[in-house]
């Protein structure tokens, strides 16, 4: 039996919350000619039909509550229950109130701005981009407008992103405007220096670069990039999807880098919802301070205020002050765990992928830059083993499989990242899992997984006749 | 404190099963020049403490519930069923569907999301939801001229300001024209769209919260080879004609008005609904209906070669996360409230913004704005620096006439009413409004 859609239940006639009592009629303040014709075809359900039918969806999916969630690059730690005690106590504040009654709000957004620009050294900060990928295109803006500033902006025309970057990079870049150039990896996972130097020189905007990369691995040759990327003018960005590996040890800005995003979903527990609102704030050295989006929150005489003092600003690039909710409940994780207890968190983070790394090579996989990995690292099934295989084969086990195909540098990509929340039994039943899959019959893995809510699914079909709502024939 | 399980005892033993002697030396690989370096943060506290500290922050705000305050975020009722069931740890604490099998709940209910925003828009199909209506509106734009491989882009001062500062933003990168008809009348004027326009973009109710008759801008944007872009509040579209009916190719707007809490302007979400020729050049996440192995019904993201997955460079969007869990909380109110309860809950808005207006005019000094008809927002004349007025009422507990901006005129502030206010509250409002102005 098919799960039925809200609309399935739906009974014409049937009320659930009502909210007003006597509603006037709408011709009394509206003429005719703007009112609907027909009412929109929402469910007409009653609140315990709607409690049943969402307690139910929700069982048909896993989070990190309920599942151990090892996917690479996605930082899938758990999400402190205190945080959404904290968001309530700010859920009632309208962006437009007079700011002398919001003076605790901007408190927060100013130390939280003021404590991420300790953990990243960078010099300014806004809080405003709504996701990791957001605050991409915002630090890309911020370059470009320097390069524009500087009348640099009609020949800097490149931005150059090695092969193991997320794909967020290259689409950032190409949104703003760029070329987008691939620098290749080199043997050991790192970017290949002299490759780089290659393709360095004026025409060049911005390098875009993730430390520890996409394979795991700290691009140890980073103060050398970062010297050559300045001796050639060129920015250098980070994708601050990898920093929960060394928050606290070693910070963007000191290795050389110009901007940085930060994705608080990931490194500072933002529960991601299936998918967002996140929040990516980004960071900039003293020279790019200027095109910060506006407003940026800034302290005062008489208390904290809002400042769009900032001529050569790239202006806005979302309403309001960005995902408050999110950024307090970054503030609650910085707080709780202060700079030791986010030094130890990236440790075990790190402790906690490498001693997996070491347990999945012993069952059998195979890891192809096996350097000093970080938090995460990418292994590879044994010849004859698909990776989507495997994967559904981890779902039966009850686990929630790594990230699968990425990077793109590596054939049948297994990128696991356990993040530092999870125990050691956790760590060794998924390794147990992985080395189980091995022993499984062909067949068996093929027809994985087989007591999901539904098993493998029909995406050629999805994609050559997509249907997109209830109403839609096909 | 912190969240990590391991007992000392475990660190050690999986220290040495990786051959390293501390935590310290898994760093020890990295550039000394960069290593632990000097960084001022607080000290680390017990939960309690924590909480105490937020409290304490959190005691410096006055809240904003029954506020008078429009411009995009209004004071609505988020239902308890709706908080409860969108608290649930497996809607909260998952990620990205990336495998459908073990994500439906969230697949299905994006599907039905994304059904409950196409039928509110009167359009074909929604995508899975953007981050807030001013990028919805960036990324709609930006989808129209890909769609007609055109640069220039028509916008109406009535747009909300924030939202056209996020568009220009956005077209500025990818060297697009944005140029701005200013509102005669507090209206969108009718004029001729100029060759090569890919876009035109207006807002109903517009910023200040008067009905537009859009279908005649929308017939000369067509007239002209240009696609219709038109920004709407989605509580209103419970009684108002839909965005589809009257010739809008795309409708975005934000989410917040249905039952989101205003959390300081975030996070609520996006939403984009367009016709379903135009799916391929969606930007963002899209759930489509498919069947299972064994034919059994089911959802999947699709479509994923627009996106940056897979395409890189050439993506039509670089959107990763988009606002799942808040577009999730939208379509809980919508299927809580149904098509009825949504009409009462905004025309209960439209009644009580009414009676403000009736009541504010009846002050000295005070002048209509708004030209009528308006919805449940409008903007009147002061007669004195809106923002003293602003802070007057805040320091008689009255959250109302936010200031706008001088491009509309001098002294002009808005004013808002919503479900959750009650006759005494307007004459509350008058009275400490009356004060305030003598």
């Amino acid at each position: 039996m098919s799960y039925p859609l809200i609309f399935e239940r739906s009974r014409k006639g049937r009320r659930g919350l009502k909210l007003v009592q006597g509603a006037p009629e709408a011709t009394r303040y509206i003429p005719e000619k703007f009112l609907r014709k027909a009412p929109p075809r929402l469910p007409e359900v009653d609140e315990l039909t709607l409690v049943r039918h969402y307690t139910g969806l929700s069982r048909r999916q896993v989070g990190v509550d309920t599942t151990f969630y090892p996917l690479g690059s996605c930082t899938m730690k758990y999400n402190p229950k205190l945080h959404e005690e904290a968001v309530r106590l700010f859920a009632d504040l309208h962006p437009y109130q007079d700011p002398r009654t919001v003076q605790g709000a901007l408190e927060l957004m100013w130390q939280l701005g003021e404590y991420l620009k300790a953990l990243t050294g960078m010099d300014a900060i806004t809080l405003q981009p709504a996701a990791g990928a957001h605050g991409e295109l915002t630090g890309i803006l911020i370059i470009r407008a320097y390069h524009e500033d500087r009348g640099e902006g009609k020949t800097r025309r490149l931005v150059l992103v090695p092969d193991s970057a997320h794909g967020s990079n290259p689409a950032t870049a190409s949104m703003a405007g760029y070329q987008v150039k691939e620098v290749p990896s080199g043997p050991d996972g790192e970017v290949d220096l002299e490759a780089l130097k290659r393709e360095l020189g004026s025409h060049v905007a911005a390098i875009m670069l993730t430390n520890p990369n996409t394979l795991g691995l700290f691009e140890r040759r980073i103060l050398e990039i970062s010297r050559l990327a300045k001796e050639a003018g060129v920015q250098l960005y980070y994708d601050g999807a990898n920093l929960n590996a060394i928050m606290g040890w070693a910070r963007p800005g000191d290795m050389g880098f110009d901007v940085v995003h930060l994705n608080l979903h990931k490194t500072f527990t933002v529960p991601h919802g299936g998918g967002g609102p996140g929040s990516g704030p980004v960071g900039v050295k003293a020279h790019l301070a200027p095109y910060l989006p506006v407003p940026t929150v800034e302290r005062g005489e008489e208390g904290f205020y809002l400042s769009l003092d900032r001529p050569k600003s790239i202006g806005r690039v979302r309403s309001f002050h960005g995902n408050f909710l999110a950024l307090v409940r970054a503030w609650a994780y910085i707080r709780t765990l202060g700079l030791s207890g986010l030094k130890k968190a990236a440790a075990l983070s790190v402790l906690n992928a490498r001693y997996l790394k070491e347990l999945l090579k012993e069952k059998g996989y195979r890891v192809p830059y096996d350097g000093p990995s970080m938090h995460e690292f990418v292994a590879q099934p044994p010849q004859g083993f698909r990776a989507l295989d495997l994967a559904k084969g981890l779902l039966e086990l009850g686990f929630h499989p790594p990230t699968v195909y990425f990077p793109l540098i590596v054939k049948e990509a297994l990128m696991v990242e356990p993040t530092e929340t999870e125990s050691k039994e956790t760590l060794e039943a998924f390794a147990e899992a992985m080395g189980e899959l091995l022993q499984k019959p062909k067949g068996w893995l093929e027809g994985a997984p087989y007591t999901t809510p539904v098993r493998r699914l029909d995406e050629v079909r999805a994609n050559k006749y997509p249907k997109l709502t209830y109403f839609d024939q096909g | 404190m912190d969240y990590t399980p391991h007992t000392e005892e475990e660190i050690l033993a999986m220290l040495e099963r990786v051959g390293a002697g501390s935590l310290e030396d898994l760093y020890r690989h990295l550039p000394e020049e960069v290593l632990n370096p000097e960084i001022a943060l607080p000290e680390p506290l017990p939960e309690w403490a924590v909480l105490e500290e937020l409290k304490r922050l959190a005691a410096k705000n006055k809240p904003a519930f029954k506020a008078f305050l429009g411009g995009g975020i209004r004071s609505h009722h988020t239902p308890p069923v709706v908080q409860a069931l969108a608290s649930r740890g497996e809607f909260l604490t998952a990620y990205t569907p990336y495998q459908p099998e073990v994500s439906q709940g969230v697949l299905q209910a994006t599907f039905e999301y994304q059904t409950m925003v196409a039928e509110l828009a009167g359009l074909e199909v929604a995508n899975a939801s953007m981050y807030d209506g001013a990028t919805a509106l960036a990324e709609g734009v930006l989808l129209a001229l890909r769609e007609t491989g055109r640069m220039r882009v028509l916008v109406s001062q009535g747009v909300h300001p924030e939202y056209r500062e996020v568009l220009r933003s956005y077209l500025e990168a990818v060297g697009a024209e944005l140029i701005t008809l200013p509102l005669e009348g507090g209206r969108t004027p009718l004029l001729a769209v100029p060759e090569g326009t890919g876009a035109v973009v207006a807002q109903n109710p517009n910023y200040l919260g008067a009905l537009e008759d859009l279908a005649p801008l929308a017939e000369a944007a067509h007239g002209a080879g240009a696609l219709f872009v038109a920004v709407a509040d989605p509580l209103s579209l419970a009684v108002l004609e839909p965005p589809g009916a009257y010739g809008a190719d795309i409708a975005v707007g934000d989410g917040q008005s249905l039952g989101l809490p205003m959390g300081f302007g975030g996070p609520h979400f996006g939403y984009l609904a367009t016709r379903k020729a135009f799916v391929r050049q969606l930007p963002g996440r899209l759930v489509s209906e498919t069947v299972d192995a064994e034919g059994k019904r089911g959802f999947i993201l699709t479509l994923q070669a627009r996106e940056q997955y897979i395409r890189r460079a050439k993506a039509k969007s670089n959107i990763t996360t988009n606002a799942q869990l808040t577009a999730l909380m939208g379509a809980m109110y919508l299927a809580a409230l149904g098509p009825v309860g949504l009409k009462e809950v905004a025309l209960q808005g439209v009644a009580m913004a009414h009676r403000l207006w009736e009541l504010l005019l009846a002050l000295p000094g005070v002048e209509p704005f708004t030209p009528e008809p308006f919805f449940n927002e409008f903007v009147l004349r002061l007669p004195r620096d809106p923002r003293q007025v602003q802070e007057a009422l805040a320091a008689r507990g009255f959250h109302a006439a936010s200031p706008v901006p001088r491009e509309y005129g001098e002294n002009l502030a808005l004013f808002a009413a919503t479900e959750l206010h009650r006759e005494e509250d307007l004459l509350a409002l008058q009275a400490a409004m009356r004060e305030v102005l003598a």
